[in-house]
């Protein structure tokens, strides 16, 4: 365990710590021992998974389980199974902040991230371990560089088929069923990376777009086609959001109306008087 | 007559009259008046000033020059042109309020209204004309006359009748079967993604993953920029993979979807994207709740239960779409849609959209 990751754990007590890894390994040693998954016999794991480890039982098995397999209380799931999540999922929970997930709120939302990269990918390696899932994708998958005009026009067509419907057209985001809400994918810090992982890994209530039907390639010019709407300057002044009709309603009713109340207060209005 | 008059004239209180005439201060203080045509001249002047920055502005600002501050990433033309342009329209206004405020005359006057109705002699007057006039049309004696202007007057309205009905095919069972109840999907039509046209294989479709996807036969269509529009309106439709043992699959519709390579349904479903309450697109699918979301008016759908409507005004369920693999795995319709897809209409038959409880 490193420096770092020690001096975060002030909650507990190192014995309890200790005993806590401690039934972890004793836990995942006997069950790799009965189930032997194909992982352990493929190749030694990497080193990193001990790292991984540590910081998964610690952060995540409470919901998750020590197995991935998630965990369910009188019926109801506190967790959900990861086990086929792969390392990309884990790479967008963590950095987008949105796990360790602070309560159970209707909707994990984007928030600080604690942990460090390498920290991260040592989780991710740890869960990718576990099952299939899409990998952590390298920056050819994601860079925008190179693309044409034409290509992120393609993207702005793909985005508005398939993203639109919930992250509006200019990726501002919007309201889903029971509270539920689709993230602005815009001027809030999300990274080309974490755009690429939501799309092959569907967090929360978002579906999976597999390579199939979206390839890297055009995932890219999706990317880039957001780039080039959050980078190009508004035309009609203040966006007010970019959600349409409501926002702008409320500001032609505020400001344009309160400001003819105004005037008319001041045309009706008596000035100084001889006496 | 009078009595009316004398009801409007009686106020409860009586008529105080107008006020007392003030002078206003740059009635009697020079300075405050040369002041006052001073902010007024001001306010005029600047207008031709705004208007000439105006034009420079259209003509010389390069349209790629932005202004950014309080929130604002605006590209910088338009900003000064609508800058410039409404503070000018302003500063006319505001120096024609401020110089009737403050220099015009303001002796308020009040004018008597009179009664709006005619005197009785004038009326009598006009209705003697009326009846004169009648007679000298010789109408009360030669009805000839009258009867064939009753028919000829309301016979004008049918040319504008037979055009208007004429407008379109006349939407009987037969027109509605061949338009808005029937879609370019078939028996053997291959599912393909939306805007790239790629076959979907089943076993590449992950549990959680939604397609946006097209018939492959709209691509033949593509000469015909309206025949595609019309197409595309009812054939979209959307292809999900749930978990099979988290949703319902009643008995009927128990071959409407692959099965998996150990013959048991695969969860993969299709539904028309169009819908059911006003024919909005929908694709907002929450994988975990397997809700589908209309943004119009939040008609919710459950795909999880054959598309019944979980929440707002929707009244039929979403249609589904049957489908199949072909011999490579490729997804292919099994059929058209069984029911209209789209929003009501008055003559739709409901007896056979899916109810909840349905086997």
């Amino acid at each position: 365990m490193s420096d770092r990751t020690r001096r975060r754990r002030t909650h507990s007590s190192p014995l309890r710590r200790a005993a806590l890894i401690g039934a972890a390994l004793a836990v995942m040693g006997g069950l790799s021992a009965i189930a032997s998954p194909t992982v352990s016999q493929a190749s030694p794991l990497p080193t990193e998974v001990g790292t991984g480890q540590q910081i998964f039982t610690k952060n995540c098995a409470s919901c998750h389980g020590l197995n991935g397999e998630g965990v369910n209380v009188n019926g109801t799931a506190v967790g959900p199974n990861i086990q086929n999540v792969g390392a990309a999922a884990v790479a967008f929970q963590m950095s987008s902040g949105r796990m360790p997930r602070a309560g159970q709120q209707q909707q994990s939302r984007r928030n600080t991230n604690t942990f460090t990269a390498d920290e991260i990918q040592a989780v991710a390696e740890y869960v990718a371990a576990m099952g299939n899932g899409p990998a952590i994708p390298n920056e050819s998958q994601y860079s925008t560089s190179g693309l044409t005009a034409e290509q992120i026009a393609k993207g702005g067509e793909l985005f508005r088929t398939n993203c639109s419907a919930c992250h509006n057209y200019a990726g501002k985001g919007g309201a889903l069923s029971d509270g539920n809400y689709a993230p602005p994918l815009t001027g809030t810090g999300v990274t080309n990376q974490e755009i690429w992982e939501a799309v092959r890994t569907g967090p929360q209530n978002m579906p999976i777009f597999s390579p199939t039907q979206l390839s890297d390639e055009d995932v890219r010019t999706v990317i880039a086609y957001l780039s080039a709407v959050n980078s190009s300057p508004d035309s009609g002044g203040y966006s007010l959001g970019g959600v349409g009709p409501v926002t702008e309603g409320a500001a032609a009713w505020i400001i344009g109306i309160g400001g003819l109340v105004g005037f008319a207060l001041w045309i009706a209005s008596r000035g100084a008087r001889a006496r | 007559m009078s009595s009316d008059l004398e009801v409007t004239r009686s106020h409860p209180v009586p008529d105080p009259g107008i006020p007392e005439h003030v002078e206003r201060w740059t009635d009697v203080d020079p300075e405050a008046s040369r002041r006052a045509e001073r902010q007024v001249a001001a306010c005029f002047g600047a207008v031709p000033l705004l208007a000439l920055g105006f034009v420079a502005v259209y003509f010389f600002m390069p349209k790629t020059w932005a202004v950014q501050f309080a929130g604002l990433h605006a590209q910088a033309q338009n900003f000064w042109l609508g800058l410039l342009g409404g503070v000018a329209i302003l500063l006319v206004g505001i120096g024609a309020v401020q110089w009737a405020r403050l220099i015009m005359g303001d002796h308020e006057i009040s004018e008597e209204r009179h009664p709006a109705s005619s005197t009785a002699a004038d009326r009598d007057e006009v209705l003697g004309e009326v009846d004169e006039g009648i007679a000298q049309s010789d109408l009360p004696r030669r009805k000839l006359i009258g009867t064939t202007l009753k028919i000829a007057l309301p016979s004008l309205a049918l040319p504008a009748l037979v055009t208007l009905l004429d407008m379109g095919p006349w939407p009987g069972p037969g027109t509605r079967a061949a338009t808005i109840e029937t879609t370019i999907w078939a028996e053997g039509v291959h599912l393909v993604t939306d805007v790239t046209y790629k076959r979907i294989k089943a076993t590449e479709m992950a549990v959680g993953e939604l397609v946006n996807a097209m018939p492959e036969n709209i691509q033949d269509l593509n000469n015909d920029p309206a025949a595609k529009a019309r197409a595309t309106a009812k054939a979209a439709i959307i292809i999900v993979r749930m978990d099979p043992s988290t949703i319902k699959i009643p008995e009927s519709r128990k071959d409407w979807q692959p099965t998996g390579p150990d013959g048991k349904p695969s969860g993969i479903v299709c539904y028309s994207k169009i819908c059911t309450h006003v024919g909005c697109p929908i694709s907002l699918w929450e994988h975990q709740t397997h809700h589908l979301l209309c943004p119009c008016h939040q008609s919710t759908f459950d795909l999880g239960n054959s598309g019944v409507v979980v929440f707002g005004p929707a009244a039929r369920s979403l249609p589904q779409l049957p489908i199949t693999t072909d011999s490579e795995g490729y997804l292919i319709a099994r059929s058209g849609f069984t029911v209209p897809v789209g929003p009501s209409y008055f003559e739709r038959d409901s007896n056979h959209d899916y109810k909840d409880g349905d086997n």
